[in-house]
């Protein structure tokens, strides 16, 4: 089986650490996996924002790029998301519009190989207990995307009973968006600042050391808001903490999101779900230094 | 329409609102949990929910035939039928309506659409006065208030604030409060009681909204639960019910499903209290269950655009219960009023700008008033999917087309999307993109101006790792599969002694400079 690591541009350019896990995570388990270099977005960000036709040659350059693996991995949810629940009606609207089949005949091959990382693992490896070992006290957020319109289910924390010295705890109000939505997050700061402060309210009730999800906007939004409270817990992306082992254990101590990190500054990817952009880039070069 | 300020501008002053915030977190939280657990109860949930989307969605596809079948029906059973194409034509019809019987004086029972038309304010110009008879929208009437909820229009109102309200102005409109009026709910609904009753019974003309129209024989129906309604639809002489053209079921047997989704969906209940039906007049000997007078107005004022959308359409299959409302993180935090619009949350978001149009600033901001996380679509007793409309709208304001200019204030915007596309169309350019980011790092600031300094104010940003995957992955590959070694670039960062990128979300904390060559990469099989 040929498979295919979509990294996802936010991954690829401010996450390398889950992709790291993620490579290390499916050769543990046998899998060979590649990552075609051509690949960048999945055009999430264009699309939910109103631009359409700006993510029309994203996705097809996604179709182009995985084409032939059997299968691709995505180690994100929302990004799996958009390929399977929006690149179809990406190929409706431009027949639609008169433009054929051809937008249609390029995605639709894609869509149905393509598989958020704990579906693989459940559904075409067939592997509940990844060998992982994770001594910690974790709560996970099962982000909407994930749950609403890939609908993972409870495969995660299936995946997450099985780390062996893992203790799950229950997140209150877990299915409660934690209001990043992409652009949301700047057009209605205030609304998505009033939604992360709760659900970084129930994460530090819980008495988890780490907050787990399989979306890193998300979690770089919740994260965020904990950091700023230096709340002292500390998000992982799912791939973390599976790819962890006895021999090769993950720290959550030295996950940079970690409280009393300073604010640093990255471009513009609250303002997506995408990867930098070199129109957001900083307006300011106000240098900052180090507090620690 | 009035002149709101745009959803995000109105939802700042309500997410700034701690008491407000308290009485929606707690009300929508109540009724949420209501709702789950009627819904929880019955087993074939979906199959209704399925029922309800299809015959909605037929009746809509043949919305003109059904149209016609209500109108004879009506005209045959002893009622009159006037069309509205819009708000000025609907409130003309009914004050020439309400002139005609002589009177000044009208009781409303909850109509959405008539505040969608601004009727009351019609009639008063016309030296008419509407009584709101429904609880919830006596309280926002007597306080000059608007409504910011479906179904509990006055959801923003603690009872305190109720009681004020009714000591302080129910005087003025009737029969004044007691004078020892508590907080307590059931005093205060004694007292909207005996209010409303001397109204009702004074009161010769009604007029009513309707929750469905049934083709087969003209029947309007009234759901509610307090049985004003009742006293409304039962009381009066004349009766004029304004109705959306969208209301209509064929039959009494559709009917039926929707009876059990809109009660279970909407308070949580398994049957609603009173379901009120009638049909045309009652005859001159008193048989039949209708008024002495009965007017239907049927109302288009943009329903037909709305069904010509294809994608938009399926709002109109809205049966007004609410529970998008109930389960949206947004509306929970940003309140009714910040809709700026009869409809509030998620269902406002996407009817208001298609009845509307979206050439006002408020208008066009609503398809972004939503983090698109899908709660009420999975909620949606007619399963609209919201979350694809309110996408398909915010295509519609940043494009526009013919007959929806493209709204202003968007070019910041449409520019710099077109440069990320094509930044992100290229590996080339965005691995270029990332290294710079990368080599620039020490400078990003912490806290960023313009739209950004929204983020920043409340939430620490990421800070870009020592190094992409793709060039992580390269020199891996260069190196041999699996074996990732030694040093690539000499320009590129590394991490801090004893720090393990890799056990982290994110990328490196970064303060330290990253100018030292690159020592082996960190993760070996
Ligand atoms: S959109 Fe659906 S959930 Fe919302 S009020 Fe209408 S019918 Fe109810």
């Amino acid at each position: 089986m040929r498979v295919g690591l979509f990294l996802t541009c936010v991954n690829d350019t401010l996450y390398p650490g889950t992709g790291r896990a993620t490579v290390r995570l499916l050769e543990r388990l046998g899998v060979e996996v590649d990552f075609p270099a051509a690949q960048t977005c999945c055009g999430q960000m264009h699309y939910n924002t109103g631009y359409r036709h700006d993510a029309e040659p994203l996705a097809r350059r996604y179709a182009d790029t995985f084409a032939d693996y059997d299968a691709i991995v995505v180690p994100s949810g929302s990004c799996a998301a958009m390929v399977r629940d929006n690149y179809p009606r990406l190929g409706r609207r431009a027949r639609d519009e008169g433009r054929g089949e051809a937008l249609a005949a390029h995605l639709d091959p894609v869509v149905p190989k393509t598989y958020e990382l704990s579906e693989f693992l459940l559904d075409v490896l067939g592997v509940t207990d990844v060998g992982a070992y994770f001594p910690h006290r974790v709560t996970y957020h099962p982000t909407c995307h994930s749950s609403r319109m890939l609908g993972v289910g409870d495969r995660p924390l299936r995946l997450l009973r099985a780390v062996r010295g893992l203790t799950l705890l229950e997140l209150p109000e877990k299915e409660q968006c934690c209001g990043f939505g992409g652009t949301f997050a700047l057009k209605n700061p205030d609304v998505s600042a009033a939604m992360g402060t709760d659900k970084a309210r129930h994460t530090i009730a819980t008495g988890a050391e780490v907050l787990c999800a399989a979306d890193n906007s998300c979690l770089m939004h919740i994260g965020g808001t904990l950091n700023r409270q230096r709340a002292g817990v500390r998000v992982m992306h799912l791939a973390e903490i599976l790819a962890s082992t006895e021999s090769e254990p993950a720290d959550p101590s030295s996950a940079p999101a970690a409280a009393g990190a300073r604010a640093a500054g990255a471009p513009c990817a609250p303002a997506a779900d995408c990867a930098p952009a070199a129109a957001c880039a900083p307006a300011s070069t106000t240098a900052r230094g180090g507090s620690r | 329409m009035p002149a709101f300020p745009t959803f995000p501008k109105a939802a700042r002053e309500a997410t700034g609102n701690a008491q407000l915030r308290h009485n929606l977190r707690k009300a929508t939280g109540t009724i949420r949990g209501k709702r789950a657990a009627v819904v929880a109860e019955l087993d074939d949930w979906a199959e209704l929910r399925r029922a309800g989307k299809q015959i909605k969605e037929r009746t809509l596809r043949h919305l003109d035939t059904y149209l016609e079948q209500v109108e004879a029906a009506v005209i045959a059973a002893g009622g009159t039928v006037h069309w509205a194409a819009d708000a000025a034509e609907a409130n003309r019809i009914v004050t020439d309506l309400v002139r005609a019987t002589g009177e000044r004086d009208v009781i409303k029972v909850k109509s959405m659409a008539t505040q969608e038309i601004g009727l009351n304010e019609a009639l008063a110009e016309a030296g008419i006065t509407a009584y709101e008879t429904d609880l919830a929208e006596l309280i926002v009437q007597l306080g000059d208030d608007r409504p910011s909820h479906i179904l509990v229009p006055a959801i923003h109102r603690n009872r305190s604030e109720v009681r004020e309200i009714f000591r302080d102005r129910m005087g003025e409109w009737g029969r004044p409060a007691p004078d020892d009026l508590t907080d307590e709910p059931a005093d205060l609904a004694a007292a909207a009681r005996r209010h409303l009753r001397e109204r009702f019974l004074s009161s010769k003309v009604a007029i009513s909204g309707a929750n469905f129209l049934v083709a087969e024989t003209g029947t309007a129906v009234v759901v509610e639960s307090e049985g004003n309604g009742r006293m409304c639809l039962t009381l009066p002489e004349t009766l004029i019910s304004v109705v959306g053209i969208e209301k209509i079921v064929p039959t009494w047997a559709d009917l039926e499903v929707f009876l059990q989704l809109l009660p279970r969906s909407s308070t949580g209940e398994r049957m609603n209290p009173y379901t009120s039906t009638w049909t045309g007049t009652t005859a001159a000997d008193g048989a039949g269950d209708g008024p002495g007078t009965f007017h239907l107005v049927l109302l288009d004022n943009g329903r037909t655009d709305t069904l010509a959308d294809t994608v938009g359409r399926q709002a109109l299959r809205c049966i007004r219960c609410s529970a998008c409302l109930n389960v949206c993180p947004v509306y929970e935090r940003a309140g009714g009023h910040a809709y700026g619009s009869v409809y509030p949350g998620p269902i406002g978001a996407i009817l208001t700008p298609q009845l509307r149009g979206t050439a006002d600033p408020l208008d066009a901001s609503l398809p972004y008033a939503s983090s698109l996380c899908g709660a009420c679509y999975e909620v949606c007793p007619v399963a609209i999917d919201i979350p694809e409309v309110l996408v398909h709208l915010r295509e519609r304001v940043v494009q526009g087309d013919a007959e929806h200019p493209r709204a202003k204030g968007h070019l910041a915007e449409r520019v710099a999307m077109r440069a990320a596309r094509t930044l992100l169309d290229s590996p080339r350019l965005l691995g270029a993109a990332q290294r710079a980011g990368i080599a620039t790092r020490r400078l990003h600031p912490g806290r960023l101006p313009g739209p950004g300094a929204a983020w920043t104010d409340t939430r620490d940003l990421p800070q870009f790792p020592d190094e992409s995957f793709r060039d992580w992955w390269a020199r891996r590959s260069a190196a041999g599969e699996g074996a990732p070694a030694a040093p690539a670039a000499p320009a590129r960062p590394t991490p801090e002694a004893g720090q393990t990128p890799e056990a982290g979300n994110a990328p490196a904390s970064g303060d330290t400079p990253s100018t030292t060559p690159t020592s082996a990469p960190e993760e070996r099989k």
